[in-house]
């Protein structure tokens, strides 16, 4: 497996294929590397977070690579964080669940929008694992050539705590 | 690559219509369904229908076969209930190092964070790790957490981990619990039907929710036997379209039916077991996907009207019943289902139907624009 571009984006900033780019914060890094997709705003933190991770990945790919790229993403906390935030919206005296919300609370919802934002019809897939494993993450892309041919894969780590703790670690692999 | 068989040894489904494959498999020809309304449950104010299991009864089943039931939570302890069942009817050693617990589950323990237990309980990988060493295993297990597609996802990951010859079995565990937390969602986005669903009938209205636990063990083969199932073909695409509702082309559903016919002819097949939860836009989609796919023909059917949609156990509960189905020679009816609803018409039927064709392909479609398949032969080819 060859990797042909890579990204880290914590609070420091974004590191592109080891050079430091920013040190903008995810919305700061959306105005500076995209800016033209409104629904960015609409999504939660976890899916804004790979968003700019993908934004920047994906720049050097062609439309006709990305259709057929596949997308399989790992993390910790899955989508823990809106999904304390959805439990309010149904808690104690208030009762107002909203399926704007609702639909966030799937970790696999950001390999959906990153699919949707680039046109990408290869696999989604998430996994959630115990502890950030690189090796684990790294077979689990490979394996995908087992059963089918994606022109890239986009794989990586990708999770949300709060504003001041947050990793994408992603990548393009190519076999 | 070590094996490029793939053969299931055994299988449970644990759900409110019994606790083994065959008993479920009984109930469902005989055409039970275990949908009701529930009223005041979970502390929601409105009403729902769905197929719920009696607390009662899991813990006493628990109370009698699992250690230290106490310490798990409802969702741990179905799955290792299915688990348990599914291992004792094979030679598998869960405690072995070739072998690897696969999980799939939309939500896991997500009721917790509505109750005292501790918030930490939420966290899907460890969950997977408690049921994992209560086998004695000490191999770090897979968590998919896909959305409605997870089931088949989870075969998939387990499919790729035996041919690259990282395990020797996989153990394939498909769960997840309903709570205020998950029936709210639905009943937000105004998906849920309040009466027992009617997938791909004209009067369908939405889906019902359900609980169930399910399990597959799957293993490298090295020779091939007339009465044993074989994975045949996977595939996953995702829509590109939109994060919560179903492509109008049917764009992801139909490459992934597209990919799987380069592997299986179309008079193999004795069926094609389709998500069919019951919403207008699933439904719908799916017809045009199958119809795109030129499998118009082929039987479909749908098992939500049995037991509602039961989120990361529906793929590997609905491919045992597929199995057993053709086991028995027979296409499994679609509850619910009278008059053509969709574009195009499918071959779907309220009634059993014969079937002597010994492969099925098992569909699945959800939220974030997956799409899922795979497929299974019984015995070697046609």
């Amino acid at each position: 497996m060859k990797t042909i571009a890579h990204v880290r984006v914590t609070p420091e900033g974004a590191v592109l294929d080891g050079n430091h780019i920013s040190d903008a914060s995810i919305t700061g890094l959306y105005r500076e590397f995209a800016g033209d997709y409104p629904k960015f705003f609409k999504m939660d933190n976890l899916c804004r977070l790979g968003f700019v991770a993908a934004e920047l990945l994906l720049k050097g790919t062609s439309a006709e690579d990305r259709a057929d790229a596949a997308v399989v993403l790992f993390n910790r906390n899955g989508s823990l964080v809106t999904d304390r935030n959805y439990q309010k919206t149904i808690s104690g005296g208030d009762f107002f669940p909203s399926p704007a919300l609702f639909v966030y609370t799937l970790a696999n919802i950001v390999t959906g929008e990153i699919a949707i934002r680039h046109k990408i019809y290869g696999e989604t897939s998430f996994y959630v694992m115990p502890a950030y494993d690189p090796g684990q993450m790294d077979d689990i892309a490979e394996d995908l050539f087992l059963t089918s041919s994606p022109s890239f894969v986009l794989t990586g780590w990708v999770d949300y705590n709060d504003d001041n703790d947050y990793l994408a670690d992603m990548k393009i692999m190519t076999r | 690559m070590e094996s490029t068989l793939i053969t299931c040894l055994a299988d449970n489904i644990l759900s409110p219509l019994g606790a083994t494959s065959v008993d479920n498999f009984a109930a469902v020809s005989e055409g039970h369904s275990m949908l009701r309304r529930h009223e005041g449950v979970f502390g929601l104010p409105e009403p729902f229908c769905a197929s719920l299991f009696d607390r009662e009864m899991i813990r006493g089943l628990a109370q009698a076969s699992v250690r230290e039931f106490e310490s798990y939570t409802f969702f741990e302890t179905l799955c290792i209930l299915s688990a348990m069942k599914a291992l004792e009817s094979c030679s598998v050693d869960p405690a072995a190092d070739d072998v690897l617990f696969i999980f799939s589950t939309t939500k896991g323990n997500v009721d917790c964070l509505s109750s005292s237990l501790d918030d930490s309980r939420c966290y899907l990988a460890d969950s997977a790790l408690r049921v994992a060493r209560y086998f004695g295993n000490a191999v770090t297990p897979l968590v998919v957490s896909n959305a409605c597609v997870s089931g088949v996802c989870a075969q998939i990951a387990a499919v790729r981990s035996l041919l690259a010859g990282r395990c020797r079995h996989a153990v394939v565990i498909g769960c997840d619990v309903l709570s205020g937390f998950i029936v709210s969602g639905f009943q937000s986005f105004k998906a849920l039907s309040p009466e027992p669903c009617r997938p791909y009938d004209r009067d369908r209205v939405g889906l019902n929710l359900g609980e169930a636990a399910a399990t597959m063990v799957l293993s490298a083969a090295d020779s091939m036997s007339d009465d044993k199932w074989y994975y045949v073909a996977s595939s996953n695409h995702n829509d590109a379209n939109h994060i919560s509702g179903p492509s109008r082309t049917g764009e992801g559903a139909y490459r992934v039916l597209s990919d799987i016919l380069k592997s299986l002819r179309r008079d193999e097949i004795a069926f094609v077991n389709a998500h069919g939860t019951a919403t207008a836009y699933n439904d719908e989609m799916e017809s045009i996907a199958l119809h795109r796919a030129g499998l118009d023909d082929t039987p479909v059917n749908g098992l939500k009207g049995f037991y509602g949609h039961t989120l990361g156990a529906a793929g590997v509960a609905e491919t045992i019943l597929s199995m057993k189905a053709i086991d028995n020679g027979v296409v499994l009816p679609t509850k619910g289902y009278s008059e053509q609803g969709t574009t195009y018409a499918l071959s779907i039927s309220p009634d059993v139907r014969t079937a002597s064709r010994r492969s099925f392909i098992k569909i699945l479609s959800g939220f974030g624009g997956s799409n899922a398949g795979i497929a299974y032969r019984k015995g070697g080819d046609a």
